[in-house]
């Protein structure tokens, strides 16, 4: 097995009763093969993930492109083979489950994908997007499955409901397909729903209305939310929690509010300084960004991920030494050899 | 008197469809000066990119109208035939980054030749001589030297937009149109972007129309701010009145949908939807989701003049 151990520390804020979903120690590579030679290494996508999420929690991923937002999102959900390491949601463990235990173990998580557009079947009307799951679920009453359509077709606010049930999806806008999309990912009564960029394709008015209904659902029927987002503007009115991810790992895991007031790895601060609010005078100022591009998940650098780009790299230990997850402040975790002595 | 870099006045562009006619840019007016950036914001399908295609004279084959008045420098580019307006004006006194400029580059040539090329063409300049030029543009926009002799699949998504950039400066036109040039790229790499515009600004003094729906990013530009609603500027003027306090109904709802990292103010929406540009409504068409909508909404609204500002809304007229 591919793994490499590294210690880690479980934080006080992350160990409640039981937790929802545990993950620990995740890796998940994906093989790459090159014409003629075979194995040509492993693209590291998730390289030693760990938290837990409590029932009923909200927590935002934020991280730049290719970092393994959605490798992490598509492994909870079932979907990707995890290489090493565990998943263990409401109380089942992912690898150990089969086929019809499987099958109701993805029924148990709603996914809200990151492309509105390209998520929904275009010749599929509504009612026939929303029956699938029910008839996939196994259930069998078609009086049964038009309630329960009717029911998350108003959950949504697609009012009146009649007029949308035989409509496609192109005669929709962005923000009512993303609509769809959520209505099919709560119809089986999920107790956790990923949302990968839910709102990122969707303009700027439409985006608040869609976080503001999925924040109004998760509150209704306690879900606990994964939220993927690069943007961190719009995190703190969707999550209680915040991880931040780069190159595989999270770097940075704490409260949203905390995160905000006191954010600790280079990394996060440097998202946070490149995030702009509508303010005249940006116009005055250049903006400080850390040099270079996030590093190959095929050989990423040696120690700290971050450290090419790091002006606060100490040579000798950032270079050489992965960073385990310090705790400076009880609930606040960070992989940054800059706490090593604050824990 | 001062005269504007450009001026454009009551800019149409219609477009022929089976059902119906799409008023995508339906009299527009704006002016612009020496060494400005103005950013056009607005929602999808508002018509921002059919106002870049209407100023830049790229048109697609079924237009149904393209009418108005773009003075550039003092001429009406429009009274120009296609002939002079390649000659003279596209290139040479503005250039457009469409877009997703950053994926149209051509695969298969090196992404110098492919900078240097528009200078040979427009500018007539020999092979070494555009090479050259494109190696000072590279230098402007942040790309190492040697990046000229790559192919674009060797490049990261921003530095392919880097060099789309240094495509469109490379014969030095006065006005640069970019197209949404940040928002298929990731947090950091559109700072690095927008802090290379604004190095270009200061150093080359050119000037900028950015188009984009992405508010919060276009104020790191912004010395003017234009909001298009359905085919039409509804306000116009500085970012330090507009950014604080925007006058128009629509551009106060919009401002206030951005959530924002640094305040508590929760982010409100706007019910509804834009009007289809097939079949416009009379009067404001903003209108049906308009929360100070009166009677006389019905009819088409003024644009009021306040000190350097435009507004195009029945509140303000008194
Ligand atoms: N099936 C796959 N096979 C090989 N490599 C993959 C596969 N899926 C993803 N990758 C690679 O793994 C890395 C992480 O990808 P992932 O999609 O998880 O990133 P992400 O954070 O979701 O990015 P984005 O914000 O662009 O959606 C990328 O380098 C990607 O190219
Ligand atoms: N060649 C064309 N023929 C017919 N309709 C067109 C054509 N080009 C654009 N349109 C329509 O004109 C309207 C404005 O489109 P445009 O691309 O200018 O919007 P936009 O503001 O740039 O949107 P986005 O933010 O999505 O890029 C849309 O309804 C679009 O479908
Ligand atoms: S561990 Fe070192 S290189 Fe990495 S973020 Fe911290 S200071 Fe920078
Ligand atoms: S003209 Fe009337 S409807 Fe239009 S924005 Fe102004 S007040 Fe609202
Ligand atoms: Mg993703
Ligand atoms: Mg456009």
């Amino acid at each position: 097995m591919i793994t490499e151990m590294i210690p880690t520390q479980i934080s006080k804020f992350e160990v409640k009763e039981q937790p929802l979903l545990s993950i620990r120690d995740l890796h998940v590579w994906y093989e790459l093969r090159r014409f003629g030679f075979g194995h040509a290494g492993y693209v590291k996508a998730v390289d030693g993930v760990n938290f837990d999420l409590a029932s009923g929690e909200t927590v935002a991923v934020v991280g730049e492109s290719g970092c393994g937002k959605s490798s992490l999102m598509k492994t909870i959900l079932g979907l990707n083979v995890p290489t090493s390491g565990e998943v263990i949601f409401d109380e089942r463990n992912l690898s150990k489950l089969t086929g019809d235990e499987l099958r109701a173990y993805r029924f148990d998580i709603g996914y809200v994908q990151q492309d509105p557009y390209g998520a929904l079947p275009p010749f599929m009307t509504v009612e026939r997007i929303l029956e699938e799951p029910l008839i996939i679920s196994g259930v069998r009453n078609k009086k049964e499955r038009l309630e329960r359509i009717h029911k998350a077709l108003g959950e949504v606010k697609m009012h009146p409901v009649e007029d949308f049930l035989q409509k496609f999806p192109h005669m929709l806008s962005g923000g009512q397909q993303q609509r769809i999309v959520i209505a099919r990912a709560m119809i089986r009564g999920p107790k956790l729903i990923v949302a990968d960029e839910p709102v990122s394709m969707l303009d700027a008015s439409v985006r608040v209305e869609i976080l503001k209904l999925m924040r109004a659902l998760q509150e209704a029927h306690g879900l606990s939310v994964i939220y993927i987002t690069h943007d961190l503007s719009t995190v703190k009115y969707f999550s209680a929690r915040i991880f931040v991810m780069y190159a595989g790992n999270l770097i940075e895991k704490a409260a949203t509010r905390r995160l905000l007031e006191n954010p600790l790895h280079p990394y996060t601060l440097a998202l946070l300084a490149a995030t702009s609010d509508p303010d005249a005078r940006n116009a005055e100022t250049f903006k400080e960004v850390p040099p270079g591009e996030p590093p190959s998940l095929v050989n990423p650098p040696r120690g700290c991920r971050f450290h090419p780009r790091c002006a606060k790299a100490i040579a000798g230990l950032c270079d050489e030494k992965e960073p385990p997850d310090f705790t400076p402040e009880p609930g606040h975790s960070v992989a940054c050899w800059l706490y090593e002595d604050k824990k | 008197m001062k005269q504007n870099l450009l001026k454009v006045r009551d800019l149409v562009l219609h477009f022929r469809t089976e059902h119906g006619d799409v008023q995508a840019v339906d009299g527009v007016d704006f002016d612009l000066d020496h060494h400005k950036a103005v950013v056009v914001l607005g929602e999808s399908g508002c018509g921002k990119t059919s106002l870049s295609k209407a100023i830049l004279r790229l048109l697609p084959r079924n237009v149904k109208r393209y009418s108005g008045q773009v003075h550039l420098q003092g001429t009406d580019v429009m009274t120009l035939n296609d002939e002079e307006y390649r000659k003279n004006v596209r290139w040479v006194s503005m250039s457009l980054v469409p877009q997703a400029a950053m994926n149209a580059l051509n695969p298969v040539l090196r992404v110098g030749d492919q900078v240097a090329e528009p200078a040979m063409i427009h500018l007539g300049v020999s092979r070494n001589e555009a090479l050259a030029q494109a190696r000072r543009m590279f230098q402007h926009v942040g790309v190492p030297d040697d990046f000229l002799e790559r192919y674009p699949f060797e490049l990261s998504g921003g530095m392919r937009q880097r060099v789309a950039l240094a495509m469109a400066l490379v014969t030095t036109p006065a006005l640069i149109v970019l197209d949404e040039p940040t928002s298929a790229l990731d947090l950091l790499t559109q700072a690095n972007i927008m802090n290379v515009l604004k190095r270009i600004k200061h150093e080359l003094g050119t000037s900028f129309i950015l188009i984009t729906h992405d508010i919060a990013t276009s104020s790191e530009l912004a010395d003017e701010v234009a909001i298009m609603y359905a085919g039409q500027i509804v306000e116009v003027g500085e970012a330090k009145d507009f950014f604080p306090a925007p006058l128009h109904p629509y551009s106060q709802m919009l401002m206030a949908s951005v959530p924002r990292l640094r305040s508590e103010t929760d982010p409100m929406f706007i019910t509804g939807q834009p009007p289809s540009l097939i079949a416009l409504p009379k009067g404001c068409r903003f209108a049906a989701r308009c929360p100070f909508r009166m009677e006389k909404c019905s009819e088409e609204p003024p644009v009021v003049t306040q000190g350097n500002r435009k507004v195009k809304c029945w509140l303000h007229a008194q």
